[in-house]
């Protein structure tokens, strides 16, 4: 048997695993989309070493939502992973260059440039794949006996592009805030330029998200049309609209870490609004969070070891990124 | 073929696969973090410059496998969910706590110390930084802590019962789960596996360069170092190994028989089939090289006792016997082999020859891949060697896998195999590249350095020398 409270703290758990992943693997992945744009040279090598020290970690909460979800909500782990194959696997494929091309583009200066190109294909591809899982989730998956019925290309829709195309933009965004943040001399200014372009290409994406949304799926529109959905659905994108105005005056003034924390704001509102069309099914339409949770047994059990660890990991995180503060000076950490 | 059994077969493949190359990069890391960690702890310690510059040397080598070993493993934690779905469903309750626990308790300790450990050596002071060095070792040691504990219930499950929902789910305590009969063996055998592996890889290095006349302190005292490991910690092993097979025979006697090749029972004095063709299908080992008795000798400790043979259980209960059988061999043949070189450089240590007797070399250098290849022949008998159960007795590999069109694993298959063979490929020849070099022999490298261009090498606030020698060191070296 399951617990109602222990389930709604686990799925508090995996939501907010979840997003620390978005946002911290966002930088790195949209660093990783704007290579490409970066001169060979100083300002590839510097972008880069702004989050060599910090990407393995940054990842790691991936490999926790994956985990989480199997632990606390196995039918939903064994339902949603079939049901995504292609884009999951597509994902796999490309962070496996992304992540190779830390070291291997300094260890092979001749295939500097292919692993470079790596580094950018890696990081596009795992940001389309998880932006069409997410959209592919929300639209429904088909479930019949505690599995997976459909077929292998369900996931493929046009609103799962259109999800795809809206992550790789605001990932591009969290990226060039990282890098005003970190960086100097012209990959700053560069930096600058792409985020003022980029926010308001954010914006128009989310709007997109946002306004497809209700008509994939009946209950996304009586959740945000009807009381008392309408309560958040009023204040919403003035809130959004707000977090990036502020961005983009903040921008325009020079400030380089106020930015990032915009782009933070603006991301953690979108990731709110997704909660509150998902709630409380994990797999929309078919699963709630009750019907896919593992035994009190599993979930107390882990819940004891996550109360204890998270804090400390949380620490030592805020430590490791508190080391390498400040800006990456041209030379690199000496 | 019927279109769910291909699936079935790729997806088995597609395991075997992507396991047995995660598994190479960890059975390295496990050894080489530790490793690293010693030989920081004696620099602190003696203030010798000698291991500080192995200690860089290693941690660019240990960047690259880490790097390698992370991305292939994030593809495991997923396939268990794309390729394995009924068996997430009902083992998930029991399993994925003790995942979850090891992504809690060791994945983010490598994961966030690792930046200070490759990077920080300016940044924190050599005290913290040693901590980090430790933290990581200590991360890939917990890791293979849970990560074993799983594998190891998957094989002798205990401490659970099944739900109404066909889910297995805890019962008498998490203890019984985490630490199950087999578990300790296996995480012992496993660990000494990787320290063994990391040894032979290291006294490879120290006796190829030897070999080259590059008789440097760091390559001395790196090929003594190894060579005290192997020659203390292979015949550990090998004791480990036996005490592991007994607790089999207790626990997973069908699995034994296939590795012994005993079709049939023995009522006493079973033999031990030292090699042979099994035959799955006449049931009987071909031309085999047997010795009376000593089965029983082994495996009960008295010569005149019975054995059970696979003809106990039905055919479909049966595992493969061919596969075991031969990784089997292959796993202790190599134990013994590294034993051996293990026992030949105490021989040289104490005639004062262990720098100088080439064909010591030349051995400890052919045996410097021999630790893969036992890791991997040791877990496919492991693994295989359960079939046809996923779970030992309660779920069968069969009843496991997805739903998943047959196409769609084919096709990932295919894209897992090109992509690791090539992006793991470069990332071996880069570690060989690294390899062929010789750890840097004095300080005055410092001056020749090149002016590097703007950013960080990995490990680069730690370096020495830049990635291409200089003409001095290449003077010095040959
Ligand atoms: C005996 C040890 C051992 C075994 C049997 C396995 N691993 Fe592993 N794994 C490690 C020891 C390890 C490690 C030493 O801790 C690694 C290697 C490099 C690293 O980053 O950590 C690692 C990395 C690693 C990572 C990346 C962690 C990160 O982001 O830092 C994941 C997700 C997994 N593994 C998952 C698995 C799964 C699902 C396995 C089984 C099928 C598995 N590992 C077998
Ligand atoms: C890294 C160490 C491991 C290696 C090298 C390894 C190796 C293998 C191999 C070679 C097979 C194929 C067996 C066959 O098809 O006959 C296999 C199957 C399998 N293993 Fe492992 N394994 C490892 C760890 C694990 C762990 C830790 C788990 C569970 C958490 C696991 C779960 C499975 C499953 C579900 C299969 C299903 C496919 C099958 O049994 O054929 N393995 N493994
Ligand atoms: C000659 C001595 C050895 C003996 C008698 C021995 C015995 C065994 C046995 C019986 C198993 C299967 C356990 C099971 O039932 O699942 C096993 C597995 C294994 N062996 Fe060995 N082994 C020896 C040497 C080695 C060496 C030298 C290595 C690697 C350097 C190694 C690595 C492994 C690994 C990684 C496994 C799979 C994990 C496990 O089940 O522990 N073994 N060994």
């Amino acid at each position: 048997m399951s617990d109602p409270i222990v389930t709604i703290i686990w799925a508090a758990i995996i939501a907010i695993g979840i997003a620390a992943y978005v946002v911290m693997d966002g930088f790195d992945l949209g660093i990783g989309i704007l290579f490409p744009h970066l001169n060979v040279g100083p300002e590839r090598d510097m972008a880069m070493n702004s989050i060599a020290p910090v990407w393995d970690g940054n990842e790691t909460w991936l490999v926790l939502g994956g985990g989480g979800l199997l632990a606390a909500f196995p039918l939903a782990y064994a339902v949603i992973l079939p049901a995504l194959y292609a884009p999951l696997i597509a994902m796999l494929l490309g962070l496996i260059f992304r992540g190779v091309a830390f070291e291997f583009r300094w260890r092979d200066p001749g295939h500097r440039r292919f692993w470079d190109f790596g580094f950018f294909a890696g990081s596009l591809i795992a940001t389309l794949a998880q932006g069409i899982t997410l959209g592919a989730l929300l639209q429904g998956i088909e479930v019949q006996d505690r599995a997976y019925a459909g077929g292998w290309w369900d996931w493929l829709t046009p609103f799962s592009l259109l999800c795809g195309a809206g992550l790789v933009v605001g990932y591009r965004l969290l990226g060039a805030c990282w890098l005003v943040m970190k960086t100097t001399g012209t990959l700053h200014v560069k930096a600058r330029r792409f985020a003022k372009w980029l926010t308001p290409f954010t914006l128009f994406m989310i709007g997109a998200v946002s306004l497809a949304t209700p008509y994939v799926e009946e209950q996304y529109f009586t959740r945000w049309f009807e009381w008392p959905g309408l309560a958040v659905t009023i204040p919403m994108p003035l809130l959004v609209l707000g977090a990036a105005y502020m961005l983009w005056r903040d921008l325009e003034s020079g400030y380089d870490y106020r930015p990032f924390v915009w782009a933070l704001g603006l991301f953690l509102l979108s990731m709110i609004g997704l909660g509150i069309s998902m709630w409380p099914d994990v797999v929309p339409g078919s699963i709630s969070i009750y019907e896919a949770a593992a035994p009190r047994e599993s979930q107390i059990f882990m819940l004891v070891g996550a109360v204890i660890l998270v804090p400390v990991i949380l620490g030592y995180t805020a430590w490791a990124y508190w080391v390498f503060r400040g800006k990456v000076d041209e030379t690199g950490y000496h | 073929m019927a279109e769910t059994e291909l699936a079935l077969l790729l997806a088995r493949m597609q395991f075997a696969f992507t396991v047995s190359f995660h598994f190479i990069f960890p059975s390295f890391t496990i050894g080489l973090a530790s490793y690293l960690a010693v030989l920081e702890g004696l620099w602190l310690k003696t203030g010798n410059d000698v291991y500080l510059r192995l200690f860089k040397y290693w941690l660019k080598i240990f960047s690259l496998v880490f790097g390698m070993g992370v991305v292939s493993g994030i593809v495991m934690s997923y396939q268990f969910g794309t390729n394995w779905a009924i068996f997430s469903d009902r083992a998930g309750p029991i399993i994925g706590p003790l995942m979850a626990y090891e992504v809690l308790t060791a994945f983010f300790l490598e994961a966030g110390f690792l930046g200070v450990m490759m990077f920080g050596m300016d940044k924190v002071g050599k005290k913290l930084h040693f901590t980090a060095t430790v933290m990581v070792a200590i991360g890939t040691a917990i890791s293979a802590f849970w990560i074993l504990s799983v594998n190891s219930w998957m094989q002798t499950p205990t401490g659970f019962t099944t739900n109404e929902v066909g889910q297995y789910v805890v019962d008498g305590g998490w203890w019984d789960v985490v630490f199950n009969p087999s578990f300790p063996y296996r995480l012992v055998h496993t660990v000494i596996a990787a320290y063994l592996t990391t040894a032979l890889v290291v006294g490879g290095v120290g006796a190829w360069h030897l070999l080259k006349g590059r008789d440097l302190p760091g390559v001395k005292k790196m090929f003594s170092m190894a060579m005290w490991m192997a020659a203390i910690v292979a015949p550990i092993q090998i004791f480990a190994g036996d005490m592991h097979g007994l607790n089999t025979l207790e626990h997973q006697p069908m699995k034994i028989a296939a590795m012994e090749g005993h079709f049939e029972s023995y009522e006493r004095a079973a033999p031990l089939i030292l090699f042979g063709i099994p035959d799955s299908e006449e049931e009987e080992v071909h031309y085999q090289v047997a010795i009376p008795g000593l089965g029983s000798l082994i495996l009960r400790h008295d010569i005149d006792a019975g054995l059970d043979g696979l003809d106990t259980v039905a055919r479909e209960d049966r595992p493969p016997v061919g596969i075991v059988f031969w990784s089997f061999r292959i796993m202790v043949g190599l134990g013994f082999l590294m034993a051996g070189l293990g026992l030949l450089s105490l021989l040289a240590r104490w005639r004062g020859k262990l720098y100088d007797w080439r064909w010591l070399h030349r051995f400890a250098l052919a045996m410097s891949p021999a630790g893969f290849v036992a890791v991997i022949a040791g877990w496919i008998t492991t693994e295989v060697g359960r079939q046809p159960w996923v779970v030992y007795g309660h779920m069968r590999t069969s009843e496991a896998v997805s739903a998943i069109d047959a196409p769609a694993v084919g096709t990932s298959l295919l894209a897992f195999v090109v992509i690791y063979f090539a992006v793991f490929g470069a990332g071996t020849l880069y570690i060989l590249k690294l390899m062929s070099k010789p750890p840097a022999h004095s300080d005055s490298e410092l001056g020749d350095m090149p002016v590097r261009a703007a950013g960080i090498t990995p490990a680069a606030g730690l370096e020495l020398e830049d990635g291409n020698p200089s003409p001095d060191q290449e003077e010095g070296a040959t």
